[in-house]
């Protein structure tokens, strides 16, 4: 590592989250789906969802977290992808700079722009009546296993980002990641599923990534939900790191 | 002085292919410190792919490159200490002001008081005004005065600027070519490429062909134009520009 690369990457991170401050909007895009998820499905569908007792904001809203990540890092490949489009990621990589610095200070600005419109989605779930009696510990915890999640993703995010030839093949791959909470415990109780889907949704990260935010946000104890969704995070982490590291490498060689 | 300290360039033998097709078949040649080389070439040539592999975006499949006495394959950071890439594209960032970017580039070759770089380039530029701007908002001959001001940013001794006039008007062409000279005059090494020949009339000290992998001719203007049969006395006497001695060599059909 260069005896450069901690000042180099706070540089390039302050040079990025620049850009968000500058265009806010990509804040407000990506939390104002998940906002409208959850007044649809409070005002409108909630009524009809059996989720036993409890308010429904209660029950979806660490699924609608976890859109809203999935939205969120759609812009972490936009931005990527932009820096390799206009040369200036090609300007970086031919100076004396850490060159592992501008992709990690993509992947903190994703850390930083997610937690933004995390903070905005959560402030208005508290507007429409989200309460918790959740400790500090379990604040902590959740904060702990969002931040983990956002990190996996990023890293998902950052291989299109690198690699695609359109801007919109490089937000493209999260569509299916904004889904997947629906085929989860997300929204409704996975019980009332078909057998395959009920398999699929029982046995797929968003379900103990949700089950354990739930918990941890309702003063339940988390079981082994908890571990599950630590173990699925780490592991979609490590393999999506690998494969953008070798799309990356191939990219500068 | 060994060549090594004479040249800031040298390249031998250079190869590169992308899958079928080989765009470099056995690139050489030398650069003399403080000079101005041209790489001219039609587009597709390789010019780019040269540059890349000479600022160590890329890897060479054959072949040696030192720049700045250094080797690009095995003492790349050294390299990247000595040079700076003008791209293609104006490689600057449109969110930020003229200003901003300059203090992120100091910064990133982790200069004392980038501020008062940025401000010295600025007036030198003549974007002072339009420091404060984004450069969203600037013109190409503006945004391509930037991108050569932050190429200088740290005095690098070997500067590469790949077409850099090209999609330029007239006039931000002319400021350009100034700046160019301004380098070379200060000692700088500049390697450039071009499409356009006056270009390298007007500027370089030496000219290479880039033409199917190889490198044509190399020399200067006069060598060049010696190349042609000397101009024969008919009704005109007419010098063969250099556009004559590239067509001729080429053998382009006009
Ligand atoms: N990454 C790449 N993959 C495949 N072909 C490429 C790539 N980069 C350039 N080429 C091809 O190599 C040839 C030379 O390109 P380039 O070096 O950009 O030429 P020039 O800069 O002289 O116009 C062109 O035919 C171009 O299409
Ligand atoms: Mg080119």
């Amino acid at each position: 590592m260069s005896k450069h690369f901690f000042g180099d990457t706070a540089v390039l991170l302050g040079r990025s989250l620049r850009h968000i401050a500058r265009s806010p909007d990509t804040i407000i895009t990506t939390a104002i789906m998940p906002i409208a998820m959850m007044l649809m499905f409070v005002y409108v569908f909630g009524g009809a969802i059996r989720t036993g007792s409890g308010s429904y904001v209660n029950y979806m809203l660490p699924g609608i977290l976890l859109i809203t990540v999935a939205s969120g890092i759609a812009y972490t490949a936009y931005r990527l992808f932009m820096d390799m489009q206009g040369g200036i990621f090609e300007r970086f990589q031919s100076m004396p700079t850490a060159r592992s610095s501008v992709l990690w200070a993509h992947v903190l600005t994703s850390l930083v722009a997610n937690l933004i419109s995390l903070a905005v989605v959560m402030l208005v779930a508290l507007l429409m009546g989200f309460r918790s009696g959740a400790g500090v510990l379990a604040w902590l915890s959740v904060a702990g296993i969002l931040v983990l999640f956002t990190l996996a993703l990023t890293w998902i995010a950052v291989i299109p980002g690198l690699s695609a030839r359109t801007m919109e093949g490089a937000s493209a791959f999260s569509y299916p990641l904004i889904f997947l909470p629906f085929l989860s415990s997300a929204f409704v109780p996975t019980d009332t599923m078909p057998g395959p889907v009920r398999w699929f949704a029982e046995n797929q990260p968003v379900t103990s990534v949700v089950n354990a935010v739930r918990a941890l946000f309702a003063g339940q104890p988390v079981g082994t939900d908890l571990w599950v969704a630590l173990a699925w995070c780490a592991g979609i982490l490590v393999v999506a790191y690998g494969f953008a590291m070798n799309t990356y490498r191939r990219k500068i060689s | 002085m060994t060549t090594q300290e004479t040249q800031a360039i040298q390249v031998q033998g250079l190869e590169k292919s992308y899958k079928d097709l080989h765009v470099l078949r056995g690139v050489d040649f030398t650069v003399a410190r403080g000079s101005i080389f041209a790489l001219l070439g039609s587009n597709g040539a390789g010019k780019t792919t040269a540059v890349k592999i000479l600022s160590t975006l890329l890897k060479a499949d054959a072949g040696t490159a030192r720049v700045n006495g250094f080797d690009v394959a095995t003492q790349a950071p050294d390299v990247r200490e000595s040079i700076s890439l003008t791209g293609q594209f104006a490689a600057v960032d449109e969110i930020l002001t003229g200003r901003e970017n300059l203090v992120l580039v100091a910064r990133l070759r982790h200069l004392k008081d980038p501020g008062g770089i940025a401000d010295d380039l600025l007036a030198r530029f003549s974007l002072t005004d339009a420091g404060a701007r984004r450069v969203a908002t600037y013109s190409g001959g503006m945004r391509r005065r930037l991108d050569i001001a932050m190429s200088l940013i740290g005095h690098p001794p070997v500067i590469f600027l790949d077409e850099p006039t090209t999609g330029l008007d007239p006039q931000a062409r002319i400021e350009v070519w100034q700046a160019v000279r301004e380098l070379a005059a200060g000692g700088t090494t500049v390697l450039l490429t071009t499409q356009y020949l006056d270009e390298a009339e007007q500027l370089a000290d030496r000219i290479a062909i880039l033409h199917e992998g190889r490198i044509l001719v190399n020399g200067t203007l006069e060598e060049l134009k010696r190349l042609l049969p000397p101009a024969k006395v008919e009704y005109v006497e007419k010098q063969p520009t250099l556009e004559d001695v590239f067509l001729s060599l080429v053998g382009t059909k006009a």
